[in-house]
């Protein structure tokens, strides 16, 4: 396998994703299987080759600094999952 | 006849002639929905009071002589990944089953200046991660075609919606076929405009490199008609282009005499499904006696999209996807300890199956000590992809593929191995890695009777070379014609 348990344990940490050993055993086969697959990708010779991050030929794309209305705040707080005094409410932060 | 089966543009002159009424067409269009929903499942929620609110207002100004815009009091339905003001958009994702955005996408704003009604949103897979819609947290679709059989994905219920008469058009969104392939499945047009044509503000993010949002209709004479309306230069969307407005109907000639097709031999091989190939085959006859010239191009980066894809749509989504941490908005996980806990438990509980694939083999391929050989390196293969095209446009006008390597398959079949289900995109992954237009039409039927799609894909910018050459295939073809036959009721 080409990625082993303790990567997929390491990346599910990084990805706050929490994995019964059930899904622990089915991912890593399935992410070694496509890492396998996108392998193919190290047969290609890059050297020089610049990386594409973006298909469009537009750089730093700037509006005027210009103070707006915003969204009302009770319409945003309708989304929120627990709140209190026109605040967004969790659990302690700081210990 | 029934009003719910015309296309966009009929209904759209019926009204404005005052042939029916606005609200005729809606109750014909939910009485449809109310007789074929239950088999087919392409919606997640229907919009009908406000949508009747809107029938009344825009009969009130067709009444009065005011004009109401081309699309006037036409019914349209919505991929749930687009964000409706005061109507739940889900992404069909337990993590934003109570998300109601408070405002408009750019695209839902358009439509609406353009007079067309939203009649409802329609499922999808989760966050748009999946070819055959079955990764929705909300239900499973069917294809109107055979009810055992996926309708494609991401957009599978927009597909089906249309497909099955229960929309005159609808909005999808592609990031690596998730229009194309679904209108192959299900026989309808799809298109994936070049990338930056149309705003992405309001559509929520998979891999912002390779979204694009794009229409479904019945004919490509409708889809260059959405075209018109949704294209456009957004300053709320810093990716998109500040180009000057085209009228892409002028492009719908049937003509391609002059015109050049790319036929890629070094990318279809013979080792796809036969009855695909043959359709394809017949298609290139078609062209060729419509007096095109054919032309054999050479795409040898293409069989490199799909791994490239699955590396760089991947991390793209693991970065995205983070900002569901159960804290503003979605799901928040009921029992946690810590605030830890809460991040952990809410993103494990809220986010289905593939959905954890993607994002952790995004975090992968951009960790430490397999970014270069992954991350980088797919990028550096992204520039020889979209360099090989640029060439290819230099010896034609139209590219020419068949959209998919297979026809719909049954629910279940790739659910053991998501890299079987992946190689679906082969044809379709090119296009967004080079953020190229292409489009999806009706090209024939396999040995079972389910649909078969023919892709045109054009340079950058190019959607009116693209739609002309799509429009005289569609022309010369009656594949467009047949509709499935749903049997009515519950």
């Amino acid at each position: 396998m080409s990625v082993s348990k303790e990567d997929v344990k390491h990346i599910a940490n990084l990805s706050k994703l929490n994995l019964t050993d059930e899904e622990l055993d089915k991912y890593t086969t399935d992410l070694s299987n496509i890492v396998d697959f996108a392998n193919e990708l190290s047969n290609i010779n890059v050297d020089g080759v610049k990386p594409t991050a973006h298909i469009l030929d537009i750089k730093n794309v700037f509006r005027k600094d210009e103070v707006d209305a915003s969204y009302d705040r009770e319409e945003i707080l309708k989304n929120a999952p627990s709140k209190d005094a026109g605040c967004i409410s969790v659990p302690k932060v700081v210990e | 006849m029934d009003l719910y089966s015309l296309a966009l543009t009929d209904v759209a002159k019926k009204i404005k002639n005052k042939e029916v009424k606005i609200k005729d067409v809606l109750d014909d269009i939910y009485s449809r929905i109310d007789n074929v929903e239950p088999k087919v499942d392409a919606y997640i929620t229907l919009t009908q009071k406000l949508a009747y609110e809107r029938a009344q207002e825009l009969q009130q100004k067709l009444d009065n002589g005011e004009d109401i815009g081309i699309l006037g009091g036409v019914p349209i339905a919505i991929k749930d990944n687009i964000c409706t003001n005061g109507v739940k958009t889900t992404c069909a994702s337990r993590m934003l089953e109570n998300f109601t955005p408070i405002y408009d996408a750019t695209v839902i704003k358009k439509l609406e200046e353009a007079g067309a009604i939203v009649i409802g949103k329609t499922n999808m897979d989760e966050f748009a991660m999946g070819s055959s819609t079955e990764t929705s947290y909300m239900k499973k679709t069917k294809n109107p075609w055979d009810l055992t059989r996926v309708p494609g994905g991401s957009s599978g219920g927009s597909a089906a919606a249309v497909s099955s008469d229960m929309a005159f058009a609808a909005l999808g969104s592609d990031t690596g076929g998730s229009i194309r392939q679904p209108a192959s499945y299900c026989s309808v047009v799809g298109l994936k405009p070049t990338y930056g044509l149309i705003s992405r503000f309001g559509l929520i993010a998979f891999a912002s490199s390779l979204d694009q949002i794009g229409p479904f209709t019945k004919t490509v004479e409708d889809a260059a008609l959405m075209l018109n309306v949704i294209a456009g230069h957004d300053e709320k969307d810093t990716t998109s282009a500040d180009i000057e407005k085209q009228d892409y109907t002028k492009a719908l000639l049937n003509d391609v005499s002059g015109k050049t097709i790319g036929i890629p031999t070094d990318f279809i091989t013979d080792g796809i499904n036969k009855d695909v190939r043959a359709a394809y085959d017949e298609a290139i006859a078609t062209l060729k006696n419509a007096g095109a010239a054919i032309k054999e191009i050479k795409l040898e980066y293409a069989k490199y999209s799909l791994a490239t894809y699955y590396i760089i749509a991947t991390a793209e989504a693991s970065s995205n996807l983070g900002r569901y941490d159960g804290i503003r908005y979605g799901y928040r996980a009921k029992d946690f300890n810590d605030l830890e806990d809460l991040y952990r438990k809410s993103r494990t509980e809220g986010f289905g199956a593939e959905v954890k694939r993607r994002i952790m083999l995004g975090t992968y391929v951009l960790s430490s000590g397999y970014y270069d050989a992954y991350y980088k390196r797919a990028q550096q293969v992204r520039t020889l992809i979209v360099e090989n095209f640029k060439k290819a446009f230099e010896e034609c006008d139209v590219i020419m593929i068949p959209t998919a390597p297979n026809t719909s398959f049954k629910f279940g079949a790739h659910n053991a191995s998501p890299l079987e289900m992946y190689l679906e995109d082969i044809y379709t992954v090119p296009v967004n890695m080079a953020g190229l237009p292409a489009v999806s039409v009706p090209g024939g039927f396999d040995s079972n009777g389910m649909p078969i799609g023919i892709q045109f894909i054009a340079k950058a910018f190019d959607e009116k070379n693209m739609l002309q050459v799509a429009y005289t295939f569609e022309q010369n073809t009656t594949y467009h014609k047949e509709r499935p036959s749903i049997q009515e009721g519950k």
